[in-house]
């Protein structure tokens, strides 16, 4: 390759925020003048690498090369005047500050403003012609929406000189018509020279705008593709990864009765944004239904409107006899006191407080049981009492009730939190990501456990990034892909190519375009 | 009638003194929370730099000695503060308490080592501390009616910290808002996240606003005791820096309005101190202590939310972590 036109050049990056390995001898090499697309899940250590070239982050070993020049950035100066600029995930803008303000923070010129004001607005007005980004400069930035106040982000790039521009996620928060406005900018400033990284886990973005994709699974760097030379079926496999699957022995499904019944769902995430539109499905007493999809589709939401976080915005729930809209809510505790147990896709965050002592995990949610309360106050014996037998139940080790809840390890925790979700004997529940990060005898024992609950005439919904922990264990599964159902299929039925093909829409999309044939 | 009016001049012209602390105080609280550090410690920065002012102009036989000394204290107090709540990543509020108390403590130890006495310092004499400045042309003005008047007693006739406290205000207003430093300082106590991005360092930032904290309290602490007064005595701050506080935040971190809270306050401590043993008919003896509290009850009703709403710096308080 002419070295010329490499605008980054990574080799063995490699970086650890304690015992997790976040970049993994990384290599990666972007041309000039080129979209270039990093795809990957949640955690697959995408923004960490970014980090790093904007000097947010050191990297522990490895090199870097920038235009062909030598590189580490210890702050973000460095990358800015080696020509990086960067538009985070969540915009690095002061929010009463003006358009004009937030721009030449960093970059005023003298010591007084008003002369960088004046220069910044011929700057600026000639940016804003030149690449389609039109923007009010005296405004304060919070009255702007999210798609305005990120042509800021990018003009706060343009404007210190960045010929290289990471973007982070852009579409995550923008509405199909911003994205598209979005993609139209990017265009222009490729015809410009400016050479554009694209982090994203929308494959169909991917697909539409890059001309070079890379694929990072797990802290490494597993795939580099022309995106004219690859497809989403591909990438999605490459993203999600082939893995040794466990051999559960697992009886036929004896489905009873639906147990929950969902019907044209709409839900909206907590900053607003419309995450599911038009979900319907069924779960049976006796059966497991795993929900699959690239993380951030719209599972996390669904999940959390299910255990009574998120309200509805359209549709409705019928769920042991009650009936969830958006008029009629049902909160946690009252969803928990019908039967539903939900054991959230964070455990760290929404599954424990890492300060409580097991047994205080323990009754999280559970708190105004009768037989941990008298009166005003907790029976601490028998609050400890319940915590040991159900970590005798779960094989919770160390067996202790009094040690602290983050000195467990990871599948000791999720242990915990299953036994206190499962020893209610629920009828519904509603598995998040039950064996994320949790290690290999746990990652078994759990599933025995799920199969158990099944076979105990549950209803069981799993939401799983693991695909193949979704084909092991549900009976039926259906995909989501940008907030949407794309296909349901028995799980008797269902290979990787087909259910990486839905997760990727691309069924849908082909058909789509036989239909515009016909 | 005149005799009413001469009252309303004399407790305008005690407002003054009163409030020349609390402008300092305030301003360098301003400076403090705009770059995102609670300054709770401004009590205690007053008190040391009270002490150290009093200290070296009796030991020195110069005020401008004392102030100097009063400055280096205060700055020495704000880097600690610095240190705890910028560096390790403290509570703020824990850290302020601390100098606060240490302020209270260092100050009766150290009467105690240098001057054998239980929290006072030496009386200073005569050109020791800072006298009041006659300005020119009042005895022409004098023969004006009632701007003569307040010529001479309000406006002449202060000393040179408190011309400077009034002078400060529009300083500090020009370099928040028209300068560089006030445009990152702004910015950092609102998202540092930006700043940091910016490629600006969030913590020098950080350290340069309680530094200019640190001056001006120890301004305002050397008024307190070689100019107001003409010596260190116990507590003689007296809960002026959390007053000045609350006019921070009854001014919501603007210069100005910070100005008309200190006024304010000022104007209804000199308006307690001539009411004392007043008797009103109806009322009967005026409440004294209760108007000593309305600062405090004012700032309360206003955090409430029923004056307006008080909005402080998003990032004030939170230790900046580099995190994504």
């Amino acid at each position: 390759m002419d070295q010329s036109n490499i605008a980054i050049e990574l080799t063995d990056v490699d970086k650890h925020f304690g015992a997790v390995h976040a970049n993994d001898k990384v290599n990666l090499s972007v041309k000039t003048g080129t979209i270039h697309g990093i795809v990957g899940e949640n955690g697959a250590g995408k923004s960490t690498l970014m980090s790093i070239l904007y000097g947010f982050y050191q990297s522990d070993s490895g090199q870097i090369k920038v235009f062909n020049k030598k590189f580490r950035a210890t702050s973000s100066r460095q990358s800015i005047e080696a020509g990086i600029g960067m538009v985070h995930q969540h915009f690095m803008l002061v929010d009463n500050f003006t358009v004009l303000e937030n721009v030449i923070l960093g970059s005023e010129g003298g010591a007084l403003i008003s002369e960088s004001l004046d220069k910044a607005r011929i700057e600026l007005t000639r940016l804003a012609k030149e690449y389609g980004l039109e923007v009010e400069l005296d405004v304060p930035v919070e009255s702007l929406s999210v798609g305005m106040q990120q042509r800021v982000e990018i003009l706060k790039g343009l404007y210190k000189g960045a010929k290289i521009l990471i973007l982070d996620e852009p579409t995550g928060v923008l509405t199909p018509q911003e994205s598209d406005e979005l993609f139209r900018i990017f265009e222009a400033l490729k015809k410009q020279g400016v050479t554009i990284i694209l982090i994203t886990h929308k494959l169909r973005e991917i697909m539409n705008i890059t001309d070079y994709v890379s694929v990072m699974r797990a802290g490494k760097m597993v795939a580099h593709r022309q995106t004219s030379e690859t497809n989403p079926e591909e990438l999605a496999e490459l993203m999600i990864g082939r893995k040794v699957l466990f051999n559960i022995k697992k009886s036929k499904a004896k489905s009873g009765k639906p147990l929950l019944i969902a019907k044209n769902l709409e839900i909206h995430n907590e900053q607003g944004m419309k995450r599911v539109s038009e979900v319907s499905f069924e779960a049976r007493s006796g059966e497991i239904l795993g929900i699959a999809g690239v993380t951030g589709n719209g599972q996390g939401t669904l999940l959390k409107a299910l255990a009574g976080i998120l309200p509805l915005s359209k549709g409705s729930i019928k769920i042991l006899g009650e009936t969830i809209s958006p008029e009629i809510t049902l909160n946690p505790a009252q969803l928990r006191n019908l039967g539903v147990a939900h054991v959230p896709e964070d455990r760290q965050k929404m599954g424990m407080i890492a300060d409580f002592s097991a047994s205080e995990t323990a009754l999280l949610g559970y708190h105004n049981d009768k037989e941990i309360n008298q009166g005003i106050w907790l029976k601490r014996s028998s609050v400890k009492a319940n915590c040991q037998s159900i970590m005798e139940a779960f094989d919770v080790r160390p067996t202790n009730p009094d040690l602290k809840s983050s000195s467990f390890s990871g599948g000791n925790q999720q242990k915990l939190i299953l036994a206190r979700e499962f020893e209610r004997d629920p009828e519904v529940l509603i598995i998040g990501q039950p064996t994320r990060g949790v290690d290999i005898g746990a990652i078994e024992f759990i599933r025995k456990r799920i199969i158990e609950m099944r076979d105990a005439g549950k209803a069981i919904i799993l939401i799983s990034v693991e695909l193949e922990e979704i084909m092991s264990l549900s009976d039926r599964i259906i995909v989501m892909c940008d907030g949407e159902i794309t296909g349901t299929v028995d799980a008797s039925d269902a290979d990787e190519a087909t259910l990486g093909m839905m997760m990727a829409n691309a069924l849908i999309s082909q058909e789509k375009s036989n239909e515009a044939q016909l | 009638m005149n005799d009413l009016l001469l009252n309303l001049i004399l407790t305008l012209d005690a407002s003054f003194r009163v409030c020349t602390p609390l402008i300092f105080a305030s301003m360098a609280g301003l400076f403090a929370e705009r770059s995102g550090v609670v300054d709770i410690g401004l009590e205690g920065k007053l008190l040391m730099s009270a002490f150290i002012a009093a200290s070296a102009a009796s030991v020195f036989g110069s005020p401008w000695i004392g102030l100097l000394f009063a400055i280096f204290a205060s700055c020495i107090f704000a880097m600690i503060h610095g240190l705890a709540s910028i560096t390790f990543k403290g509570n703020q509020i824990v850290s302020g308490v601390a100098i606060n108390i240490l302020a209270s403590g260092l100050t009766m130890i150290l009467t105690l080592a240098w001057f054998k006495s239980g929290g006072i310092t030496p009386t200073l004499q005569g050109d020791e501390r800072f006298l009041s400045i006659t300005l020119p042309g009042v005895d022409i003005i004098d023969h004006i009616p009632i701007l003569g008047v307040i010529y001479r007693e309000l406006i002449s006739g202060h000393n040179i910290l408190v011309y400077l406290a009034f002078a400060t205000v529009p300083l500090v207003w020009w370099v928040v808002y028209r300068t560089r430093f006030g445009l990152r300082l702004r910015a950092v106590g609102e998202n540092p996240k930006a700043v940091d991005t910016a490629g600006l360092s969030v913590e020098g930032l950080r350290y340069k606003a309680l530094l200019i904290g640190g001056i001006l309290c120890g301004i305002g602490g050397a008024y307190i005791a070689i100019a107001h007064n003409a010596q260190f005595t116990k507590e003689m701050t007296a809960g002026q820096g959390f007053i000045a506080l609350a006019a921070l935040i009854f001014g919501k971190w603007h210069p100005y309005k910070v100005l008309a809270a200190c006024f304010l306050f000022g104007f209804l401590d000199a308006l307690a101190v001539r009411l004392q043993g007043v008797v009103l008919p109806v009322i009967g003896e005026i409440p004294v202590q209760l108007i000593e509290a309305t600062p405090y009850i004012l700032t309360v009703i206003l955090l409430a939310g029923f004056i307006g709403k008080a909005i402080p710096p998003k990032a004030s308080a939170q230790p900046y972590i580099k995190e994504l």
